[in-house]
């Protein structure tokens, strides 16, 4: 008896260990469902939103929360070791190119997942709170919806093209849903802003597609088989690096590095949810993902392009740290602060090979702080109806759990081990050193000053002192502060899973080159980093600890001036470019049109109507006369043949005696 | 034994008459005069034939156009009488209603 | 050239004369009477072809009461006694004496080249023709003898109806 239950038990165990070990390949094998899910449920809340409980969110939260069990799975299989997979099925064919539809998953893909999916839903969570009441609230989950689509298809694209549909797909949900209360123009315009300086990015970026494609003679744009083309050295290097550089432009567009990062701190305008998931976690780190899928290419290219790589991320870095200093908007600060962010992923991919890792795990770690803090600003802004931070001061008091979450976040940002920003910003600087690119060493370092500076500032302004403002403080709903508990306990805990004492199994997953990397963890890099941070938060305690009034950033005098103004960048983008282009461009492109074209369309009309004339002027008087003169000749014939006519019998008698005369002349002659 | 050749000119002759008659005279009784001279002319022809050829269907045939003349004479005049109780004239040329 | 062909051709001469007389006169009681001759001169042709029956018939009926109709017509419709004031226009004039005497040599052309002049056909005297003429017509020729009496009835009641004043009734 014991013995058949023993057998039944190892036969039901060895089974659920069967199921246990293919299972994780079935998430691999259906993570298109993913991106589905996300679309399915957007088209699903547009149609019946307002029906169900809630009048939204229902749908979303439902299926963002069954994509992040799935992306779970997916992850959980690359824990089990498993292996990359891709499935393609052709869309359609022009000429020799092939357009497919398909899906890539690895390692990367697997993290990325979780990453969107994640913030997704502590997104659709948290704007249960936020954006109650709002005027169009179903419409604004169903964006969300769609847009968390969007990226899914990015991440798991598995090729160039079908990248590019989520790309675009992503920059039009993020001009919705910051233009969301769009009937504040200034809101318009920063989303207008926002999808026209993206888009300069983004034209480079498709020429880029097109040079890849062209790479492999026109046939497809799938990113493994592009990768191989590349890296079997035949495709000439000037092609190669062009592709690159064309390819980097549209991550200098999407995700806000010098020059086109002015849309980044005017897209604060949308509601803050929306900040937290497209302008901090998820849309912006898809340049960076762009770059991290497509760095084959990158590193067959010239060295040039890495170097362009990494001076562009460098000089962001510094700029965008410096802006976030200055600003008094929350937002703002922290949108500096994303850009800055991001710019330490760029120039970690610029390092190459060795980069790719440590670029990755702080896209990866970013993530999480950065919507924390997003999340947390818009607690605040919503207890102290202000973003700015001169408005509020001492919510610590009022806001308890909230300041205890953004402290967390302020911490990783800055750096401060053991949350997670120490961790991913420490490798980066560790692959600088590594690599002996130590003016790059030396721009983060200063870069990580500055962040645990303006992060201290930020914290101290508006935690801290007195309250400066007017309202009623109170803590937000547990629909706002659940997300914030989450997202603090996913900073304290993410940042090990790159740590190399406890294994690092993130490099595990996310490497390139085929083989993964074992990092190393050097003391002595670790050390500058902490003593770079602590650096930043005793200047920055120092400075704000008794903030009262008076900004001491404001006495930089010419240099506050100058960041002020944001480098005079906005004025020179609108006086030398939108404003020629909408005045004077405009205007001439008008004349022009309404002066020539008009003019030979008009013209074209006018010949035409004359012709018009004169052919009616030959139907009227020619074959019309025509016709009517056959008429007219008949009757003229008429009133003369009638004459004979002429009521007298003898006449009659006359005509009949006549031909009878000639009938007889004719028969009998 | 009258030639029949001369008979039938004599004819031709009386019906010669009579189609200057009608077509030249505009007295409308002296038209209709005329065209008796013509009927007898046919008449003379019919007779003729009927000597020559020794049938009498000439004959009767003969007998009847005299019947259908002398009414057709009598209708005739009526009209004519008519036609100068409307008109007080009996000018065939100005009889011309049934003109253009 | 017998007897009866030189009588022949003397009355063919009056008659002839008579017809054009009765077509070329002025005066339009004299046509009439000229009419008279001329029918007359018929009638006798019709004897002398020995054709009794009809030729009695013709005087009967042409000369006998026809003329006297055309009289009564003339004098009804104010026939000018003298001189008739309708003469007809020349060109009225001229036609038709062109077509009358191109009908006549057309006509005599045509039946000289049949029967030439010198051909011994010649019309018999019919012997006991109205006794022929009894018999064909009330044997093989009654319904047109019967028509024919109908046709005289209608005409009759025709010109009564036609030429009676007009005291409510249409002519």
């Amino acid at each position: 008896m014991v013995g058949v239950l023993g057998f039944l038990a190892q036969e039901g165990g060895e089974a659920a260990a069967e199921v246990v070990k293919a299972a994780p390949n079935w998430f691999v094998e259906h993570a298109y469902l993913i991106p589905l899910l996300a679309f399915a449920s957007g088209a699903l809340t547009l149609f019946f939103g307002k029906r169900t409980p809630g009048k939204g969110p229902v749908y979303g939260i439902l299926a963002i929360g069954v994509g992040l069990v799935l992306s779970l799975g997916v992850v959980w299989s690359f824990v089990q070791g498993g292996g990359n997979f891709e499935h393609n099925i052709e869309w359609f064919r022009i000429g020799t190119l092939q357009v497919q539809l398909g899906f890539y998953v690895d390692g990367l893909t697997a993290v990325m997942l979780v990453v969107v999916t994640s913030i997704s839903l502590m997104v659709h969570i948290y704007s249960l709170g936020y954006m109650h009441g709002d005027k169009r609230y179903t419409w604004f989950y169903v964006v969300l919806s769609i847009f968390t689509g969007a990226m899914l298809v990015v991440v798991v694209a598995s090729n160039l093209f079908q990248l590019l549909v989520g790309w675009e797909i992503m920059g039009v949900c993020s001009y919705l849903l910051i233009g969301h209360w769009y009937e504040d123009h200034a809101n318009s315009s920063a989303a207008i802003k926002a999808f026209l300086t993206t888009r300069v990015g983004d034209v480079p970026f498709m020429f880029g597609i097109f040079a890849l494609v062209y790479a492999t003679g026109m046939t497809t744009s799938n990113i493994q088989v592009i990768s191989e083309t590349v890296a079997g050295g035949h495709i000439s290097t000037l092609l190669v690096t062009c592709a690159a550089l064309l390819m980097f432009g549209g991550t200098i567009g999407k995700s806000a590095q010098f020059p086109l990062y002015t849309w980044l701190p005017d897209a604060m305008a949308g509601p803050t949810p929306v900040s937290a998931l497209i302008h901090a976690a998820t849309m912006v780190a898809a340049g960076i993902y762009l770059v991290a899928r497509t760095f084959e290419v990158f590193v067959q290219a010239d060295p040039i392009a890495l170097t362009v790589v990494s001076i562009i991320g460098a000089i962001t870095l510094l700029m965008a740290a410096l802006l976030a200093l200055v600003q008094d908007d929350i937002k703002k600060v922290l949108a500096y602060s994303t850009i800055s962010q991001l710019a330490y992923m760029v120039a970690a991919l610029g390092m190459g090979e060795a980069g790719y890792p440590a670029a990755m795990f702080h896209l990866f770690t970013h993530a999480f702080f950065k919507a924390l803090l997003f999340l947390g600003a818009g607690s605040v802004i919503h207890a102290a109806h202000s973003n700015n931070m001169s408005d509020m001061g001492g919510l610590r008091k009022h806001m308890k759990l909230t300041y205890a979450t953004f402290v967390i976040g302020s911490l990783a940002l800055a750096g401060v081990p053991p949350f997670a920003g120490f961790f991913s910003k420490d490798e980066i600087i560790l692959v600088a050193k590594d690599q002996q690119i130590y003016w790059l060493g030396a721009v983060l370092l200063v870069g990580a000053v500055i962040t645990a500076f303006y992060t201290t500032r930020m914290v101290l302004k508006t935690f801290h002192g007195e309250y400066r403002g007017t309202e009623h403080l109170h803590e937000s709903p547990w629909s706002m502060t659940a997300p914030l508990v989450f997202l603090a306990a996913a900073t304290c805990v993410v940042g090990f899973l790159g740590f190399a004492p406890t294994g690092a199994p993130f490099m595990d997953w996310v490497y390139f080159g085929g083989v993964p990397e074992t990092p190393v963890f050097s003391p002595l890099v670790a050390g500058i980093s902490v003593l770079a941070v602590a650096i930043g938060l005793l200047f920055g305690w120092r400075l704000y600890k008794d903030y009262k009034a008076v900004d001491p950033v404001t006495e930089l005098g010419g240099a506050y001036t100058l960041l002020e103004h944001k480098y005079y960048l906005d004025d020179i983008y609108f006086g030398g470019i939108v404003r020629p282009i909408r005045d004077t461009w405009s205007a001439g492109i008008y004349w022009f049109n309404q002066h020539v074209l008009d003019a030979v369309v008009n013209g074209a009309a006018g010949g035409s109507k004359g012709l018009s004339g004169g052919i009616m002027w030959i139907d009227r008087n020619v074959i019309d006369g025509i016709v009517n003169g056959a008429g007219t000749a008949m009757e003229t014939f008429g009133k003369g043949l009638r004459t004979i006519q002429t009521g007298k019998v003898q006449w009659y008698a006359v005509g009949l005696f006549g031909g009878v005369i000639t009938l007889a002349l004719f028969i009998f002659r | 034994m009258i030639r029949l050749p001369l008979v039938l000119v004599f004819a031709a002759l009386l019906f010669s008459a009579g189609v200057y008659g009608v077509l030249a005279r505009r007295n409308a009784v002296m038209v209709l005069m005329a065209i008796e001279l013509m009927l007898n002319a046919v008449n003379l022809n019919l007779v003729a034939f009927s000597a020559s050829l020794q049938d009498v269907t000439g004959q009767i045939f003969a007998l009847f156009v005299i019947a259908v003349a002398a009414a057709e004479v009598g209708i005739g005049l009526a009209i004519v009488i008519l036609l100068f109780r409307n008109r007080a004239s009996i000018n065939v040329d100005e009889v011309d209603l049934l003109k253009w | 050239m017998t007897a009866q062909e030189y009588a022949f051709l003397v009355v063919a001469v009056i008659g002839s004369l008579a017809a054009v007389a009765v077509v070329t006169a002025r005066n339009v009681v004299h046509a009439a009477l000229y009419l008279v001759v001329a029918l007359a001169c018929v009638g006798i042709t019709f004897l002398l072809v020995g054709a009794e029956f009809v030729g009695w018939t013709q005087i009967l009926i042409y000369v006998g009461a026809i003329v006297i109709l055309f009289l009564f017509g003339l004098m009804l419709t104010k026939a000018p006694i003298g001189r008739d004031t309708l003469d007809h226009l020349p060109q009225n004039r001229i036609v038709g004496a062109v077509v009358a005497l191109l009908i006549f040599v057309g006509l005599a052309t045509l039946l000289l080249r049949v029967w030439p002049i010198g051909t011994t056909v010649a019309s018999q005297p019919v012997a006991g023709s109205t006794e022929a003429i009894g018999q064909s017509m009330f044997r093989d020729y009654v319904l047109p003898f019967e028509v024919v009496s109908f046709l005289l009835l209608a005409a009759l009641i025709g010109a009564i109806v036609l030429a009676r004043k007009d005291d409510g009734g249409a002519a």
